[in-house]
């Protein structure tokens, strides 16, 4: 009988299974119950009653870009003059990495001086990797950029890095300083919450129209997107990094007598350093996941190169192009990572010695761009890396391609065709038949449930929103496809991520996995897929659980690591098998995490799907697209605010889930 | 009266066969942006564009830019030139830039955009009869998969592309369905995938292009195009429904922000003159995506050997 009792779901059980019945029972029926009603608002919202964003919002970007003015000068004016503002660093950049500097305008530019040669650039960045750490970490960065040469990716790659160089520190800066705002003033932190959340959300084709208006074209409006899509983990970073320093250093500055600046300038911000790193390195990850779309338009680089031979169907050199960008980001990561726990005597220097003595780095670096400035004139393979010495592996990446095509194809459509029968066509039929009308009431229930009556005021009114603006079908072909690809991307993440947690050896394979998958551009797989899966809603699924694989693992393992080692003894020590410490120990502690790696993987599922309307899916994500090759940008506006809410909805429920699981579980302070 | 003596200048250098650098000297030597989108196909245009404008003493400049999103640049003035705007495919933006009155319509770049349902020659032995419609639909099983049941399934373009092809369909009865690629490249990535197995395949494939130069095939054979057979529906084989007949064709457009003509008069008429064959253009398309060549190779080699043909552009 208890037995019976345990297997019978509690008073919160019961909610959720009923919740969940009359929900599927309303999907399977809602067009006999139209039919038999003869109400067709059921399945449809009435087009008469239909909130009209779409033109509003047009109307406002229209004014925004034409005639918004502040008397003395518009607001298009104010917004080229900060294009011009970040144009010219822009270009001093570019000039010094690959382009050279030159005097005059398009053809009849006359260079004047060149630029770096690829072994100054090289030596430059392993010298600040060995300032930062070591040799070892030297050998890596130099390792990264010298492939970046052997491999015939130079001239694109620095490029991309040339708006990296940009990019990051705007971001970080921006982020910096926001965060720190945000820390003085409570009020403006509620107000910039929804609007971080926006920023990291609203795809970035949603808003690309208005920006190449305001910012005018090429690679600084590719440069404002990028720090827009960058920017919001810095700001949420530095608030948690400011409101973690202790308060005994505060104390001392306040005992030493310091203003408000010296306060915040000299005391606060160094002593949450560290932390502020972490957030330069989310920037910097963020800013090389913008390469590809950057360079739809406008930002050239390694992800024009991506993108333009998968135009050819050339996959060796989108895969090569794609790598490219993973070495860099590999290289740049270690880099800030170093910086980020770098102390002040990783590299003590005697003061008495002389001025090159005292800058080892700095005078090595000099050193070699004046001796390849001065060799380069002579030889050009010291200013740049010769093409015969390149190496392609393109021809190997496309005779692989070919023969699991032929080989294998069989196989993989019958996988295919069983995960379509029984896993994503009844999920589909059973969201995009939810009648909208109960969507809205389901989710003030699960928001009451959750978080009481704000949370469920919150839910209710976006999804509201989502149907009066008469994207109902859509965004639920979106929750489909999102919530498909994140039960498997967890199904297979969680236990990855348990395992890395518990043996070193496989955490090393799996982070590194982990790494490369986040930073190759998804094109570069998404068409490879699509010669295996075809075109459709299987090869879209299989690119949204890759992209999106890597938080559930990241969290799923930190979760495990984090665990009180004392619970763990507790267990053993009461006789725990390690099966046991496992299900009964570590997974029910790891919950909080596990929920917050699946928020992460959501929010990534979501964001991914405006690659996946590449292969033609029919979800928001082509409402977005559709809208930017139809210059809409009210249409565009309004999917992307489509797929804000359901994030912020996922985020918020999540989020409150988290915080009773970890209530429960006591682990609150 | 300073003008006519530059003009006559000009005119004498150019006759003396000394073309260039004279007559743009009159106007303004800010760089001219010409957009560069990412197929091989509109690099080459471009790129000869801008060789025959630079040939001219014409400031010339490149900027990377997306198909669509450059009508913002070219409405502001941020690009000056963008060579193809194919009728088939842009034809509702340019519309929307054009009625602005900040961009204008340069005329036809004199290449026809094909577009058509296409499959590649091993299926003429699978569905005898091809290239005729009525022989694909008699065979339309062997097009049939999981997702389509017992319909063929026809790989239609991007959404964005319009094309008409679930009204063809309905019109003209077909057993197939229509399943929309998200990009080109998903387009052809899945007829490579086929065309490795030899496998059954129609889809959606247009000219000037690679992909008829590299696949064997052809394109299926629908009634031809009229006017009446898209708006009147008792035209053609189904009297109650329109589309019933294939694609038309259109040309490939030049479009300018309107500042062009004014900034650089003689650059605007060059732009104007600019005309190029389907047939040059798919062979070079196929020498710098099949034989590896680089644009740049490619279009010296055509200025090289049309030489009279670009000289009357920018001869004044």
């Amino acid at each position: 009988m208890k037995r019976l009792q345990h297997l019978l779901p509690g008073r919160s059980g019961w909610f959720w299974l009923t919740l969940f019945f009359i929900t599927w029972a309303l999907s399977h029926y809602s067009w006999d119950l139209y039919k038999a009603l003869d109400a067709r608002w059921i399945i449809k919202y009435p087009s008469a009653y239909l909130f009209k964003a779409e033109s509003l919002i047009s109307h406002f970007m229209q004014w925004l870009v034409e005639d918004a003015t502040f008397g003395i000068f518009t607001f298009r004016e104010l917004t080229r003059f900060i294009a011009a503002l970040i144009e010219f660093p822009y270009v001093f950049m570019r000039d010094l990495l690959i382009d050279g500097f030159s005097v005059g305008l398009g053809n009849q530019a006359v260079e004047i001086a060149p630029s770096l040669s690829w072994i100054a650039v090289i030596v430059t960045l392993t010298a600040i990797a060995h300032y930062a750490r070591d040799w070892k970490l030297a050998a890596l960065v130099g390792g990264c950029f010298l492939y970046l040469a052997v491999f015939g990716q130079w001239q694109s790659a620095m490029v991309t890095l040339a708006s990296v160089l940009i990019a990051v520190p705007i971001g970080s800066l921006g982020g910096l300083l926001l965060g720190i705002l945000a820390y003085r003033v409570p009020l403006f932190e509620t107000l910039l919450r929804p609007i971080l959340d926006l920023m990291q959300t609203v795809p970035v084709f949603a808003y690309l129209v208005p920006i190449l208006f305001l910012f005018g074209f090429g690679p600084v409006a590719a440069l404002v997107a990028t720090v827009i899509y960058a920017m919001p983990p810095m700001v949420r970073v530095t608030i948690v990094a400011l409101k973690g320093v202790p308060s005994e250093i505060r104390d001392v500055g306040v005992m030493v007598g310091c203003t408000r600046w010296q306060m915040m300038w000299k005391v606060i911000v160094p002593a949450a350093a560290p932390t502020l790193m972490v957030g330069v390195n989310q920037v910097i990850m963020l800013t090389l996941n913008m390469v590809i779309i950057a360079s739809m338009i406008g930002a050239g680089g390694l992800g024009f190169d991506v993108l333009g031979a998968l135009r050819r169907l050339d996959i060796g050199g989108g895969i090569e192009a794609g790598l490219a960008i993973v070495v860099m980001a590999i290289a740049l990561d270690r880099l800030s990572q170093a910086f980020a726990s770098r102390s002040v005597d990783t590299h003590p220097v005697n003061p008495d010695r002389n001025l090159i003595g005292r800058h080892p780095w700095f005078a090595t670096v000099l050193l070699v761009a004046i001796c390849t400035y001065l060799l380069g004139g002579q030889s050009a393979i010291v200013q740049t890396y010769p093409e015969a010495a390149t190496v392609s592996t393109g021809t190997f990446w496309s005779g692989l391609m070919g023969y699991m095509n032929v080989h294998f194809f069989d196989t993989f459509e019958a996988v295919k065709t069983v995960f379509l029968t029984y896993l994503l066509l009844p999920i589909k039929n059973f969201f995009t038949g939810i009648p909208w009308v109960w969507g809205i009431v389901v989710m003030v229930l699960i928001g009451w449930r959750m978080g009481g009556i704000g949370l469920a005021m919150l839910t209710g009114t976006l999804t509201a929103l989502i149907a009066m603006v008469g994207l109902w079908d859509k965004a639920m072909i979106t929750v489909y496809l999102c919530g498909v690809s994140v039960l498997i991307a967890s199904a297979i993440g969680i236990p990855m991520g348990i395992l890395a947690a518990q043996n070193d050896k496989a955490n090393r394979v799996i982070g590194s996995l982990i790494d490369t998958l986040q930073t190759l551009p998804s094109f570069v797989y998404l068409i490879p897929v699509v010669m295996l899966f075809r075109v459709g809603d299987f090869s879209a699924m299989i690119a949204v659980v890759l992209y999106a694989l890597a938080p559930a693992v990241r969290y799923a393992a930190h979760g495990i690591r984090n665990i009180d080692q004392q619970l763990i003894e507790a267990g053993l020590v009461s006789g725990c098998t390690p099966r046991q410490v496992l299900w009964r120990i570590k997974l029910p502690m790891a919950i909080p995490e596990l929920l917050l790696g699946l928020n992460q993987t959501i929010m990534l599922a979501l964001s991914m799907l405006v690659i996946t309307a590449l292969v033609g899916t029919r979800d928001l994500g082509q409402e977005v697209y559709i809208a930017l090759t139809k210059a809409n940008s009210g249409q565009g506006i309004v999917a992307g605010f489509a797929i804000a809410f359901i994030a912020i909805i996922a985020d918020r429920i999540l989020s409150a889930a988290a915080n009773r699981v970890r209530r429960n579980l006591g682990l609150e302070r | 009266m300073k003008m006519h003596i530059r003009k006559f200048v000009a005119a004498t250098l150019v006759g003396l066969g000394v073309t260039g650098a004279a007559f743009a000297d009159a106007e303004s030597q800010e760089p001219i942006k010409l957009t560069l989108h990412d197929w091989s196909g509109q690099l080459l245009t471009t790129t000869i564009m801008g060789k025959v404008l630079a040939e001219a003493g014409y400031n010339v400049e490149y900027v990377q830019a997306d198909y669509i999103a450059q009508f913002a640049g070219l409405k502001s003035g941020d690009l000056h030139v963008a060579m193809e705007i194919w009728e088939t495919t842009g034809r509702e933006a340019m519309d929307e830039a054009t009625a602005t009155g900040n961009v204008v319509n340069m005329g036809e770049t004199g290449m026809k955009a094909i577009e058509e349902w296409w499959y590649p020659s091993y299926m003429e032995e699978v569905c005898p009869g091809l290239p005729d419609w009525k022989a694909l639909n008699d065979c339309s099983r062997e097009f049939s998969t999981p997702e389509t049941g017992s319909m063929g399934r026809y790989l239609g373009g991007p959404v964005t592309w319009g094309g008409f092809d679930e009204e063809r369909i309905e019109a003209l009865e077909m057993d197939f369905e229509v399943v929309h690629a998200g990009t080109d490249a998903a387009l052809f990535a899945e007829l490579e995938s086929a065309y490795q197995r030899k496998a059954p395949i129609v889809l959606w494939i247009y000219s000037p292009h690679w992909a008829p130069t590299k696949y064997e095939g052809s394109f299926v054979k629908f009634p031809a195009y009229t006017t009446e057979c898209y708006e009147d529906p008792s035209w053609g084989g189904n009297p109650s429904l329109a589309y019933d007949c294939g694609k038309p064709t259109g040309p490939i457009w030049k479009v300018a922000w309107a500042g062009l003509e004014e900034t650089w008069p003689g650059a605007a008429k060059a732009v104007e003159a600019f005309t190029i064959s389907n047939e040059d253009m798919g062979a070079m398309v196929g020498e710098v995506d099949l034989n590896g060549k680089s644009v740049d190779e490619v279009s010296d080699a055509w200025l090289a050997a049309n030489k009279d043909t670009w000289s009357a552009w920018i001869a004044d």
